[in-house]
């Protein structure tokens, strides 16, 4: 499953690495734009895949930041 | 007074101070990134220097590049705004070291109001009444436990040198404490390079006032009467008015008395000179210091329309060793006036959108007063804060001011980003806002779409 960014802004900080489990709602990543933190949180239990950003990129709204396997 | 000002600051404040200063007769110098070579602040200076790359910390944070555009162009004098560097005093001491004027007060009193937990002692010890807290920062997990059992839950966690609304938690538990601990005591780190936090009472449904200071460095000190800015969301202001519906019509003169004669004591204490804002939160008759800002607040404009004071023309004066001719007794208000922060933001949900302006047209007409820091055509990046405009509106009284603010609103034109102005629609037509019954938690349950 891709989890996009949901605003655009930059990479603030990505809270989790390859191969974790996570439950929904887990932060996976911290986007930073204007001047406001937004957690992208995960929508459903799975684990990490692939991560497809990394700190201070610039990402569009819809960007893949992370993919999660069931 | 000084001959020519730099202007270290973007968007609409950089716009407005410049033309306060043009009509004072300066040679006004503005600083950009390449964000903002378009800007309307930029196009309206005499000069323009370019400072570096979009980031803040490349740009309007970058110490060096400011003070190098300042000597390279005679500024004689640099005005900081609000945001960036207007609260750094090694700025300040910079500009002094090049032999530049600071528009702001003495460094050593920015040093005193920045440090939270500094600021917090010394408003206490001048007889303030602060918020109930830890006295100083807690450094680790356990004092800030000891700290909560003696405050009492529920309690705001919040990272010392913060602001703005970053760094800062609730938690109504030892269980929630120690996740907001945490979350702050990183913020901390990574914004300000230490691992301090600091405690407080949490209140439910205060309301936000804070009372304009204005002070020369003749040691005339003024008190510009209060504003409220209770509308929130994020801890950051949305809507601002002057005076607070908690005095209109002359209700609770000893409440406002003891509260401007606090103001005048903590910015004593803090050997305040320039403009500043003493911040307060008000809860069931009882006031409590939270902060002195030593700056020009965003919001400055409603207590402009409402005194007639003119706030940054004082900066400039004062700056230049002028001294205040204003005395307390001129200090009345007529009328009511109201701010809306036009933001760049979801207005449901309140997420950022920065995007192109494809349309911008501001409302005009009697009482409406719109600082812009954009022009049609524009592009609003994710760089800066969502600010793009100020709407303000006055009126003889608050019922006046918010009648023709919901004309204004409806003619507000704005396309191509979202924007927050069907918000502000929703604020002025909710009964309680317009009863004056506000409070800081206000958006999380009125005004709904």
């Amino acid at each position: 499953m891709d989890v996009p960014a949901h605003i655009t802004g930059t990479v603030w900080k990505v809270e989790v690495s390859v191969g974790q489990k996570v439950a929904a709602g887990d932060v996976l990543v911290i986007l930073e734009s204007m001047k406001m933190e937004m957690p992208v949180e995960a929508p459903e239990a799975g684990t990490v895949k692939e991560i497809r950003c990394q700190p201070s990129q610039p990402v569009n709204e819809g960007d893949v930041l992370v993919v999660l396997a069931p | 007074m000084f001959r020519s000002l730099l202007i270290a600051n973007r968007g609409e404040i950089a716009r407005r101070i410049g033309t306060v200063a043009r009509s004072m007769g300066l040679r006004t110098i503005a600083v950009y990134s390449d964000a903002d070579a378009e800007a309307p602040f930029v196009r309206e200076a005499d000069q323009a220097v370019r400072l570096g790359p979009p980031p803040p910390k490349d740009s309007y944070l970058n110490l060096e590049a400011l003070i190098r555009a300042a000597k390279e162009t005679g500024a004689e004098a640099v005005h900081p705004g609000y945001g960036f560097v207007s609260e750094n005093a090694e700025f300040a001491r910079a500009c002094t070291e090049a032999g530049i004027v600071f528009v702001g007060p003495p460094p050593e009193s920015m040093g005193r109001m920045k440090d939270k937990a500094q600021a917090r002692a010394l408003a206490a010890g001048a007889g303030v009444p602060v918020v109930p807290g830890s006295d100083g920062v807690v450094g680790d997990l356990r004092a800030a436990s000891e700290a909560a059992e003696r405050i009492g839950f529920p309690v705001l966690v919040k990272a010392a040198g913060g602001g703005g609304g970053i760094g800062m938690a609730v938690a109504g538990s030892q269980a929630e404490l120690e996740k907001a601990f945490r979350a702050c005591a990183d913020r901390a780190r990574a914004a300000f390079g230490r691992d301090a936090v600091y405690l407080e009472r949490y209140f439910p449904a205060p309301r936000h006032i804070e009372v304009q200071i204005l002070g020369d460095t003749q040691d005339n000190l003024l008190q510009v009467l209060e504003r409220e800015c209770s509308i929130q969301r994020r801890h950051q202001k949305v809507v601002e008015e002057a005076g607070s519906p908690l005095f209109l019509e002359g209700k609770n003169p000893e409440l406002l008395r003891r509260m401007t004669d606090a103001a005048l004591a903590a910015a004593r204490a803090f050997g305040y000179a320039n403009a500043g804002t003493v911040e307060f939160l008000v809860s069931d008759g009882e006031f409590f210091f939270i902060e002195m800002n030593a700056r020009l607040q965003v919001e400055h404009p409603v207590t402009e329309l409402t005194t007639g004071v003119d706030l940054i023309g004082w900066q400039l004066r004062i700056a230049a060793g002028e001294r205040l001719t204003l005395k307390q007794e001129d200090i009345q208000r007529r009328g009511h006036a109201l701010e809306f922060r036009i933001y760049a933001e979801d207005p449901v949900r309140f997420l950022p959108s920065p995007g192109p302006l494809n349309v911008f047209r501001p409302p005009e007409g009697e009482g409406i007063r719109v600082d812009a820091g954009y022009a049609e055509g524009g592009m609003v990046t994710p760089y800066y804060d969502p600010l793009l405009a100020k709407l303000i509106v006055s009126g003889k009284s608050r019922a006046e001011a918010i009648q023709r603010s919901e004309d204004a609103l409806q003619r507000f034109d704005i396309q191509g980003l979202k924007n927050n102005v069907p918000l502000h629609l929703r604020i002025v037509r909710d009964r309680a806002f317009q009863d004056g019954a506000l409070d800081t938690h206000f958006l999380e349950h009125h005004a709904k779409p």
